[in-house]
C-alpha cells in the first residue's frame, strides 16, 4: 500500500468521513486518494479558515471531519483554530505539508516554515511531525488521540517523508 | 426595518430550525429575542457562519438556516463558490444585507455600495439566489423553508442595531445543547 492509500486508509478507520483540502504539490496524491475514496465525502475549499468552519459544522452534525493543507495556512487560521475550534473544544486532525524543511527548492517556503513549530506551539496545539516514511505508523493513534481529547492536532509532513519533490 | 425587526419577523418560522448566527450583534439581537438549544451563536471568527452552516447541512439532513451579514460574506467570499458546488437541499443562507458593518460601529460595507451580493452569489454559480426587501424576508424564509432546495435570501434592510447585552453563556455548553438538538 503507497503511504497515500495509507493514510486515506487510517482516516476510514477512524471514521473520518468529511475531509476539507487545500491543495499543496506534497499533498497532490493524498488529496487524489480522498477524492476517490467511497467513504469520504471531499469537498475542496478556497481557504482554510473556511475549511475548518466546515469541518465544524460537520463535526456538530455527527461527521468525524479532517483538514489537509500547507503550512502556510497556519498564519491563515490562527483566530479560527482559537475562537472557533479550540474555544468551543471540537477535534481537528490537521495533516499539514510541511514546506520549507530540507529538500525544498523555493526560498520563501522557508519564511513560513520557520515559524510555523513555534505558532503551533504557542496556541498548544498537539504536533507530530512525520519525517521518515514509517512514520506513518503513528498516523491511527494520533487520531485516535484528536478524537479522544476535541482538539485540533497537527501533524506536520516534510520532504522526506512525501520523498522528495520528484525531481531530487 | 433593521435587522433586529427583520429577525422579530423570522422567529415564530425559524424557532424550532437549526440556526447558525453570525457573530457579534446578530448573535446577541437572537438571543435576547429567542435563545433556543437550536441555535449555535458564533462568538468569534468572523466570516464562517456560511461555512459551519454548509458543512452542517451536508453532515445531516435537517434543514439549516445560516443567517449571515453582508460584511461577514465580504470576508469570506470564498464561500459562495463552496456553496454552489456542493448543494446541500436543506441549506438556506439568510444574508442580513444592511450595508454596514453593524457590531464594529455601522461602517459602511462596499455591499451597500456598488457590489450586489445577489449577483456575486448567482455569478459563483449558485442556483437559487433571492434579493427581498427587509420586509419581505419572512415571506421568503416560508417558501425556503418549504421548499427543497438550497437558497440564498439577500435581505435589505436599513443599518442599525437593537441594544443587546453580551452573551456569556459558555461555548461548550453553546455547542452541546445545540448537537444534542442536531441529533435529537
Amino acid at each position: 500500500m503507497d503511504v497515500n492509500d495509507r493514510i486515506v486508509s487510517d482516516l476510514v478507520k477512524n471514521k473520518i468521513e468529511f475531509v476539507t483540502t487545500v491543495p499543496c504539490k506534497q499533498l497532490a496524491g493524498v488529496i487524489d486518494a480522498v477524492e476517490e475514496s467511497p467513504d469520504i465525502f471531499h469537498i475542496p475549499s478556497n481557504k482554510e479558515d473556511e475549511g475548518m468552519g466546515l469541518c465544524a459544522g460537520a463535526f456538530m452534525g455527527g461527521k468525524r471531519p479532517a483538514i489537509i493543507m500547507q503550512n502556510t495556512a497556519i498564519g491563515v487560521t490562527i483566530n479560527t483554530l482559537a475562537t472557533l475550534i479550540q474555544y468551543y473544544r471540537m477535534p481537528l486532525p490537521m495533516l499539514i505539508s510541511y514546506r520549507g524543511e530540507l529538500r525544498e527548492p523555493v526560498a520563501c517556503q522557508v519564511e513560513m516554515a520557520v515559524h510555523t513549530k513555534a505558532l503551533l506551539a504557542q496556541l498548544n496545539i498537539p504536533t507530530y511531525h512525520f519525517h521518515q516514511q514509517s512514520d506513518v505508523e503513528e498516523l491511527d493513534n494520533i487520531l485516535q488521540y484528536t478524537f479522544m481529547c476535541n482538539k485540533p492536532v497537527a501533524i506536520l509532513t516534510d520532504a522526506s517523508f512525501w520523498g522528495g519533490y520528484g525531481d531530487q | 426595518m433593521i435587522r433586529s425587526e427583520v429577525l422579530k419577523t423570522l422567529v415564530p418560522m425559524i424557532s424550532d430550525e437549526l440556526v447558525v448566527c453570525n457573530i457579534g450583534i446578530p448573535s446577541q439581537e437572537l438571543h435576547a429575542l429567542d435563545d433556543q438549544p437550536s441555535n449555535f451563536y458564533m462568538l468569534g471568527t468572523m466570516g464562517l457562519a456560511s461555512s459551519i452552516g454548509l458543512g452542517l447541512a451536508l453532515a445531516q439532513p435537517k434543514k439549516v438556516i445560516a443567517i449571515d451579514g453582508d460584511g461577514s460574506v465580504l470576508t469570506n467570499f470564498g464561500t459562495l463558490p463552496t456553496i454552489a458546488n456542493n448543494v446541500a437541499d436543506n441549506f438556506i443562507l439568510l444574508i442580513i444585507d444592511n450595508g454596514s458593518y453593524g457590531s464594529t460601529g455601522d461602517q459602511p460595507t462596499y455591499a451597500g455600495k456598488k457590489t450586489s451580493l445577489a449577483a456575486v452569489a448567482t455569478a459563483c454559480g449558485c442556483e437559487n439566489v433571492v434579493e427581498c426587501r427587509a420586509e419581505d424576508t419572512a415571506a421568503e424564509m416560508r417558501k425556503a423553508l418549504d421548499g427543497d432546495q438550497m437558497t440564498i435570501i439577500v435581505s435589505k434592510c436599513e443599518s442599525g442595531n437593537a441594544k443587546n447585552p453580551v452573551i456569556t453563556m459558555d461555548p461548550v455548553v453553546i455547542r452541546d445543547r445545540f448537537m444534542k438538538a442536531v441529533a435529537s
